[in-house]
């Protein structure tokens, strides 16, 4: 900051300004508009815990099966030399751009009891995907795992290939060399991807409606109790805003201490 | 006996559909001809009608459009208790028509409209896929089927959330036929459940009548004594603060006439 005296530009303040309050005067909003008194009483209901909880356990389950399938992938994206991978990039990343009901209805075709997939599963094993909390995994997992992805794949761009020519030259394979250099170089985006990935899968609505349902305790998520009590009891949605807001924020500043603090600047 | 009772609900209401409807229809037709006869209808005329209203109400709207050159209708089609929320937080609408009375004592509450009438009901009916796979049908007794005689909580059941019109309705059938436990699934409005049918995710869905009929050769249905006991009452209304009211009260007295009503009875509603 005191190496540029004279602060920001005009140009870029005022938009930045404006940035800010379009972001902040919603939330705000809900602040100014929140039940304070009922806050307590609405927030024991055994509905509003078992929400939550599904709504942390689920979106955490998602983001680890896609730090696991997600990281090799982008790993593939940025440093293989084969064919058709800006085509297999701008696959992977449909989901970013499709809208989430498709994304449900489309897991459907696939997974569902009449999918191509799940019809199997149901025959060989009796399993069905649909209207489970597997289901609600999967959902958010689709959903959020690109994110994961693309900023995986960015950092594993922007980190110097060097490192691992050396590491191959002083004897290692590839994959310790994954594992023993990459891995570290980029751990700073891999934290970023994964809390991006854990806030998409935290605020999924439409996939997971359509493809896991709606029943509290098993399916219910934040998202939908929030989009349900707004048919009837706008204040109970907003309370319930309130609680999905307190605990991703609460979340994002202690990741952020922990290690976003470094990925900023490797990112 | 408790059948008996039922299904002397059942034609009482179809009674009440035959003759007593007639005369709110007649009147209906002789305010719409002044409207229609001499001054045509201009602007935008904004509709907010409930999802299940989809079909009717676009091919009234083409109607009016047609009989108006001058007047645009246009439709916001979705769950109403949504709809009376945004009419709630002042969106402009002229008309709305709700699938159950809540949604539109919401809006008349807060004194947004009133004389809201009552132009359609729609029963609940058990949807099925046309490929059956739990094998769903009524006993081969005479009469109209119990909905424990249909279903058993092992089936895979959708229905609409309880915050919703279609939702309120299907707990009152589930509770009354002692299958408060049987679904799987709450979801958010009437045709996300019809979509679950149709694919075959779910045993049984529980949708109104009109919405099978919309739904074609994809779905089985299956009617049941319960649905007596909570057919929902479609009220319609020209809002009080109307940006074209007088647009709006064309489409209402549209809407109630002889026409409306045919309209509203080939897409499965019933007569009030």
């Amino acid at each position: 900051m005191s190496r540029h005296r004279g602060g920001v530009p005009a140009p870029l303040l005022v938009p930045a300004l404006l940035a800010v309050a379009f972001l902040v005067l919603p939330l705000a909003g809900l602040l100014v508009r929140a039940p304070w008194p009922d806050l307590l009483p609405q927030l024991t209901t055994p509905a509003v815990g078992e929400a939550l909880r599904l709504s942390l356990v689920s979106a955490t389950l998602a983001t680890l099966v896609s730090l696991v399938l997600g990281v090799p992938l982008a790993w593939v994206l940025a440093r293989t030399r084969a064919r058709g991978r800006s085509l297999l990039r701008a696959l992977v990343t449909v989901p970013l751009v499709l809208p989430p009901v498709v994304g449900g209805v489309a897991l459907f075709l696939v997974l569902g009891r009449q999918g191509l997939l799940g019809r199997w599963l149901d025959e060989a094993f009796g399993v069905t995907v649909p209207f489970t909390t597997t289901a609600v995994v999967i959902a958010e997992t689709f959903v959020a795992m690109p994110f994961l992805v693309i900023s995986v794949e960015g950092a594993l761009r922007a980190a110097d290939v060097r490192f691992d020519d050396a590491a191959a030259t002083l004897g290692a394979d590839r994959w310790t060399t994954f594992r023993r250099v990459t891995l570290p170089l980029v751990a700073p985006g891999i934290a970023a991807g994964a809390v991006l990935c854990w806030a998409r899968a935290l605020g999924e609505f439409g996939a997971t409606i359509t493809f896991a349902g709606n029943f509290p305790g098993t399916t219910q998520t934040m998202p939908l109790a929030v989009y349900l009590a707004l048919q009837q009891e706008p204040e109970a949605a907003i309370v319930l805003s309130l609680v999905l807001l307190a605990v991703s924020l609460a979340t994002l500043l202690l990741l952020r201490d922990r290690w976003l603090g470094r990925a900023s600047v490797s990112a | 006996m408790r059948r008996t009772a039922a299904l002397a609900v059942l034609l009482s209401l179809a009674g009440c559909g035959g003759g007593g409807g007639l005369t709110p229809a007649g009147e209906a037709e002789v305010a719409a001809d002044p409207t229609g006869g001499d001054e045509g209808l201009t602007g935008t005329l904004t509709v907010f009608a409930a999802a299940s209203l989809t079909d009717v109400f676009t091919g009234l709207g083409e109607r009016l459009e047609v009989e108006h050159p001058q007047l645009d209708v246009r439709f916001n089609f979705a769950g109403s208790s949504a709809l009376a929320q945004q009419i709630a937080q002042g969106a402009p609408a002229d008309v709305f028509a709700s699938a159950a009375e809540g949604p539109m004592a919401t809006v008349t509450d807060a004194g947004l409209a009133e004389d809201a009438e009552v132009f359609a009901r729609n029963p609940l009916v058990l949807a099925v896929p046309v490929d059956n796979p739990a094998g769903i049908e009524p006993p081969a007794t005479a009469g109209l089927p119990g909905l424990a005689d249909l279903l058993v909580p092992e089936h895979t059941v959708a229905v609409c959330a309880p915050e919703v019109p279609c939702g309120a309705a299907a707990a009152e059938v589930l509770g009354s036929a002692g299958l408060a436990d049987a679904p799987d699934t709450y979801d958010d409005d009437v045709r996300a459940v019809l979509t679950k049918v149709e694919l075959g995710e779910v045993d049984a869905g529980l949708v109104y009548v009109s919405d099978v009929r919309a739904a074609g050769d994809a779905v089985l249905a299956y009617a049941f004594r319960e649905s007596a006991r909570a057919v929902n009452a479609y009220p319609v209304a020209v809002l009080a603060d109307a940006p074209n009211a007088e647009a709006g009260r064309a489409f209402v007295d549209l809407v109630l006439s002889e026409e409306g009503r045919r309209a509203l009875t080939d897409a499965g509603f019933q007569q009030p």
